[in-house]
């Protein structure tokens, strides 16, 4: 046991010593976090939107200024005409039309239910959807507000189901799982198979195998204090979350704990497998870059929303670990619910992380050989 | 006792033979030097001897350790420093001393004052809380060997260990082996530097995976005429190549 303390307290040298690893082991997670959650957020503020207002009515007009007045839409004209929809989108400026059919306030005042036409420029689909939703929500809140009775709500609007947890969409929501899982994934894979390829690349790996150490106790060695690393980081990133960004922690902190140490082991073993097939350092970066970085940006449903995937992509993103971290995340975080509604996503990532560890072990052998 | 024996060791990587049925031993004490162009096959022989590669056929002993059923015994007692030596560039010389003396399970105490009289012995007090990178080659090769030593092997094992210093820094290293293997330890050491065979008890010379040639340097020369051992090796180097 002394002789893996002596090989652990190295790699806390080789990892203390390094300004770069250091750097990236925290300072990413920060600058991550900061630029997803403020900077790139897909939240939208001030989008302009048109409106067209066939009805004059009174409905019509607190409608739209409800609309106005929610800050996230700014209006840039008052349309006549159909004709007018679409050079007003043609001129780029204007996101979202909205339209009061003729009679509108008649049929809602009377009729119970009435119309009203939102139009978004959908060569911006993700701007596009996030208005509608925005919009539909606020029209929601104005009919919920018109009929305080348990009467139906009468006006004919589609929901997205998905805003029911994240009403107003932040942005720092979908993002901060998406940065956990991305900075875990750096920090156990890419840092793990790059160690080891360093020791590979620097023949200091064969003195190691011809010292009495066993394979399992140079391995582990290696892992165990990027496991340590990628847990602090974790809790850094939740906190950072929590404290800065104002994400909710409904569940069970100890849950999602649990379920980021799983996470990580899962890493861990890609990050072994990875160095069982690089002998350097260059080639362990760029496998973890392409097989696992990318993937895990692209089809994780951390930038872009795997429902509106092509299918083949979709069934892809099935076998990217980080996809089931999201939704347990999210899950936790956000929903507030417990393992009995996240046993399915937690159950895939075990097994992944089990077959991982496995064929990493397996692959290991003949190759240091 | 003898150090290392081997009987016809040989190790096939699919149809290519690296060794091919080599037979020798060494003494306990003796310096044996393992010569060869690149290729011939002696980085293969040492690593099966090291436990690091599974011979095809044949039997070797490493201190009467059997290298098929017994490779952890044989690790416990051998040493072994490759070409690229084995000391990390960023811990400091005392720390990789400690770190190889902590691995091969050396207790407290005995780790102190093995440091101390490597640091010691070396002259690198004033650089001994430096890192490693600092050091010149020459030093690094002579603390590798330190370092390889530090656990009192039988059997060292050392892999061209002075590739790329002068003649003067590869005879300073030269006193340290002498001194080694005057202690007992048996000191196994491939290079392709013929002055360097010159300094070895008995040296073997491998050509295509066969050792062609097992002898004193003196009793060599005698045999194929040369008076170096630059000569010996370019005979039977060049009688391959011609044939």
């Amino acid at each position: 046991m002394n002789r893996f303390f002596a090989f652990v307290k190295k790699e806390f040298f080789h990892i203390l010593r390094d300004r770069r690893t250091l750097l990236i082991l925290f300072g990413m997670p920060l600058a991550m976090v900061l630029l997803f959650g403020f900077a790139l957020t897909n939240e939208i503020k001030n989008a302009k939107v048109a409106v067209l207002d066939f009805d004059h009515g009174q409905h019509s007009r607190q409608l739209t200024d409800r609309l106005l007045s929610s800050g996230y839409f700014q209006l840039t004209r008052n349309l006549t005409a159909y004709r007018d929809v679409e050079a007003t989108f043609r001129q780029g400026h204007v996101k979202l039309v909205v339209i009061f059919p003729v009679g509108f306030t008649h049929d809602y005042a009377h009729g119970g239910k009435a119309q009203v036409q939102l139009l978004t420029d959908a060569s911006e689909q993700n701007t596009a959807i996030t208005l509608t939703n925005y919009a539909t929500n606020i029209i929601q809140g104005y009919q919920a507000d018109q009929n305080p009775s348990d009467a139906r709500p009468s006006m004919q609007i589609e929901v997205q189901s998905q805003m029911v947890f994240n009403p107003e969409l932040k942005g720092a929501f979908v993002f901060v799982p998406g940065v956990m899982s991305l900075v875990l994934l750096l920090v156990s894979a890419l840092m793990t198979s790059i160690t080891i390829a360093r020791e590979k690349e620097t023949g200091t790996m064969e003195v190691l195998m011809v010292s009495p150490l066993s394979q399992l106790q140079i391995l582990f060695g290696k892992v165990l204090p990027y496991l340590l690393l990628s847990f602090i980081n974790g809790c850094i990133i939740i906190a950072l979350g929590v404290f800065l960004l104002g994400i909710p922690l409904n569940g069970s902190l100890l849950l999602l704990l649990s379920e980021t140490l799983l996470f990580i082991f899962l890493s861990l073993s890609l990050g072994l497998l990875v160095s069982t097939l690089a002998d350097t350092q260059l080639v362990a970066m760029f496998i973890s870059m392409l097989v696992l970085l990318l993937p895990t940006i692209f089809l994780s449903g951390f930038l872009f929303p795997i429902d509106s995937m092509p299918r083949f992509l979709q069934i892809v993103s099935t076998i990217i670990p980080a996809r089931y971290f999201i939704d347990i995340v999210k899950g936790i975080m956000i929903k507030g619910v417990g393992l009995a509604d996240l046993w399915r996503p937690t159950l895939v990532l075990f097994l992944m992380a089990t077959v991982l560890m496995a064929a990493s072990l397996k692959n290991l052998k003949p190759r240091l050989n | 006792m003898k150090a290392v024996v081997t009987n016809k060791l040989t190790k096939k990587f699919g149809d290519f033979v690296a060794t091919n049925e080599i037979t020798f031993d060494v003494a306990q004490g003796e310096i044996f030097g393992f010569l060869g162009a690149n290729g011939a096959g002696k980085t293969t022989a040492m690593r099966m001897l090291c436990g690091l590669l599974k011979p095809t056929s044949g039997e070797a002993t490493v201190a009467g350790f059997d290298v098929y059923k017994q490779s952890e015994q044989i690790k416990q007692v051998i040493g072994y420093m490759s070409q690229k030596f084995s000391l990390y560039d960023d811990l400091t010389v005392r720390e990789n001393i400690r770190f190889y003396g902590g691995i091969y399970g050396l207790n407290r105490t005995n780790l102190k004052a093995k440091s101390d009289a490597i640091i010691q012995q070396l002259g690198l007090g004033s650089v001994a809380d430096k890192l490693t990178v600092s050091l010149p080659l020459g030093w690094k090769q002579r603390l590798a060997f330190s370092v390889a030593l530090i656990h009192d092997p039988k059997v060292v094992f050392l892999d061209e260990p002075t590739g790329g210093v002068d003649p003067i820094t590869r005879r300073q290293f030269w006193d340290m082996i002498y001194e080694a293997a005057h202690r007992g330890t048996t000191i196994f050491v491939t290079t392709h530097y013929m002055d360097e065979a010159e300094y070895c008890n008995r040296v073997s010379i491998m050509v295509d995976g066969r050792i062609k040639a097992l002898d004193t340097p003196g009793a060599l020369k005698q045999q194929f005429g040369t008076d170096s051992m630059d000569g010996v090796f370019q005979i039977l180097a060049r009688g391959t190549s011609t044939k």
